[in-house]
């Protein structure tokens, strides 16, 4: 599934010179780890329903053709064209009955008269072994030119991977900023009385179980790599903290001392973990290796301190703290010196998460008996609500930081909810068989 | 508001047949451990048996400690069945508990963790100042992850802000 560029060779070619030598070896690799990957993880079935309102400050019109060759094309095409619906920047412009190849030349002046700025198109084709080679292409109608060309190869089972990849390259050519169609998110799932951390694709598709439990499992934080999850398991009968490699489903304890052990939170470079022990008195903030030796206190306030994050340069961490007497977001070095409060408004701020450029702090701040999801621009100091629930709980900003998932709940239920970074555009990821918790946004993948 | 009345007549009218069933007063039953549970009828030792694995003892009957909303220090109301505890242990150095806290469904999960441990730190202090050794005693919390009452009105709330004492086996 290794991504080739179609622009290397002219349109003449045959696809199959399209890095064809190098593919063998890299196919079995990715065989290999698709098998390991097939038998750990269970996949889980959830039923979803997405709903979005609002719509972005630029809307980029955008034409996304069926890819033609086979009929899995289509589906490649719809999952492109909701992965960039969702986003609320773009506006889809009909390509119903174009019947566009990888190898058609673009009339480039009509497309444009249907109003679209781009045009994504291409082909897929079902080779002997199964496999498929999709191809496609992204075309300037403004400028008449191609704006972007892959072509791919996969299993049948990686055709949404590959339609999430090529709406990545979509995204990034026409805003200029890293798409996230590709990565994962976790969360916890609750249904009866059995608790599932799960991980799927970024749109909620394909979710597979991480961790079945009897017992409540809160805060998973993924590693900087995207191949570890920290967590918080109840299943010993207390809070203990868990670090697990979704690859191979092993798990180590990292923290398990005396009373709570909480609220793990990566280091930048993945080789620390900023978490919350009881161990001394009521909850403060420890750093420990991943590996969970080198534990280390760094605040030591005789009220809560809990929730640390650590700040993208790696120097800091946010946290929430009551040592005002109501809880508030506090900004500390990794020594706990000098601790700089964050927030003002408001008499209950928490859950801290800061952007990934560093610049935009999201947090939970109750309004009027509503826990609502606030961003805050840390250098002017402007503070925006972006979400109106009565419930809104988890915020964590996609990597590329320009949207914003959380836990709401809608109607009674316990959902899924997305916004855009300036809270312009809404959605709603709806499981319809049970109560999701605790969201979070993986990071882009290595 | 009224459901917490409710909630404080239900307590009162426990204690009062508590009262009822037993001779002793609360903050004096620990003066008759080990003597105490002989010889009275069924349904009159409530409170005299000083066993916590015995499910007829006030040992194993009274080991929740409720607080107010937004409240983490253990009120007055609760100070006699800490201190029945707390004799216990005293007397019985080897015996471990747990004392599990717990909050009320609103606000986020790791915030409530540490609430519920707060609520329940405030029940050891005032145990270890009855003398326990803090070594039999660990505190935990589970926040918001498992309450007991699962509606969302005042009374649920209330029912789940509380410490419990579980003796460890």
């Amino acid at each position: 599934m290794t991504p080739e560029t179609l622009s290397r060779y002219a349109r003449r070619a045959s696809p199959a010179q399209a890095g064809s030598d190098r593919r063998p070896a890299r196919f079995l690799l990715g065989l290999a780890l698709l098998v390991a990957a097939a038998l750990l993880w269970r996949p889980a079935h959830a039923q979803l329903r997405v709903d979005i309102s609002g719509t972005g400050a630029t809307q980029y019109p955008i034409a996304i053709a069926d890819f033609s060759g086979d009929d899995a094309g289509r589906g490649i095409a719809e999952v492109i064209r909701a992965d960039l619906t969702r986003t609320g920047q773009f506006r889809l412009v009909s390509a119903v009955g174009s019947n566009l190849t990888v190898d058609t030349p673009v009339a480039y002046d009509d497309w444009r008269a249907r109003g679209a700025d781009t045009l994504a198109y291409g082909s897929i084709a079902r080779s002997p072994d199964g496999r498929y080679d999709i191809r496609y292409r992204l075309a300037d109608t403004v400028q008449h030119g191609q704006l972007d060309g892959v072509a791919f190869t996969g299993t049948d089972r990686e055709l949404r991977r590959i339609a999430h990849q090529i709406a990545d390259r979509i995204y990034e050519k026409i805003t200029g900023v890293k798409g996230v169609f590709s990565t994962h998110i976790a969360y916890v799932l609750k249904q009866g009385s059995t608790y599932e951390l799960q991980v799927a694709d970024a749109d909620g598709q394909d979710p597979k179980v991480a961790l079945r439990s009897r017992e409540p499992i809160i805060s998973p934080s993924w590693s900087p790599d995207g191949n570890k999850l920290a967590y918080v398991s109840f299943e010993s009968g207390k809070p203990v903290v868990y670090v697990q490699t979704l690859a191979s489903s092993q798990r180590v304890p990292v923290a398990n001392y005396k009373g709570n052990n909480s609220a793990p939170s990566w280091s930048p470079d993945g080789s620390r973990l900023a978490l919350v022990l009881t161990r001394d008195g009521l909850s403060q903030i420890y750093v420990v290796n991943a590996d969970g030796i080198g534990l280390r206190r760094v605040t030591r306030s005789p009220m809560i301190d809990t929730e640390p994050v650590f700040s993208p340069d790696g120097g800091s961490l946010y946290f929430t703290s009551d040592r005002s007497g109501n809880p508030q977001i506090y900004q500390t070095g990794l020594d706990g010196g000098d601790p700089r409060r964050v927030t003002f408004n408001g008499s209950y701020n928490i859950s801290p998460r800061i952007s990934p450029d560093g610049r935009t702090l999201l947090y939970v701040s109750r309004r009027d008996g509503a826990f609502r999801i606030a961003s805050l621009d840390l250098a002017s100091g402007k503070e925006t609500l972006l979400s109106d629930g009565r419930d809104d709980q988890s915020p964590s900003f996609a990597p590329n930081g320009m949207q914003v998932l959380y836990a709401a709940v809608q109607n009674g239920r316990s959902v899924l909810a997305g916004v855009s970074s300036d809270g312009r555009v809404r959605q709603t990821l709806s499981v319809l068989n049970g109560e999701v918790r605790e969201p979070t946004w993986g990071p882009f993948p290595q | 508001m009224r459901s917490r009345i409710a909630k404080s007549l239900t307590i009162a009218a426990f204690a009062a047949t508590l009262a009822a069933c037993s001779s002793v007063p609360l903050d004096e039953q620990g003066a008759n451990q080990g003597g105490a549970g002989q010889g009275a009828g069924a349904g009159t030792t409530t409170g005299q048996v000083m066993d916590p694995f015995n499910p007829q003892s006030v040992l194993a009957q009274q080991r929740s400690v409720y607080f107010d909303f937004d409240s983490y220090t253990v009120s007055d109301q609760y100070r006699g069945l800490v201190e029945t505890h707390a004799r216990y242990l005293s007397g019985h150095p080897q015996q471990r508990i747990m004392i599990e806290g717990n909050t009320d469904e609103r606000g986020g999960a790791e915030y409530n963790l540490a609430l519920g441990q707060r609520r329940a730190d405030a029940v050891r202090r005032m145990m270890t100042l009855m003398g326990v050794s803090d070594g039999q005693i660990e505190v935990i919390s589970f926040g918001k992850e498992k309450p007991k009452a699962t509606g969302n009105t005042e009374a649920d709330y209330a029912e789940n802000r509380r410490a419990d004492i579980v003796y460890q086996r």
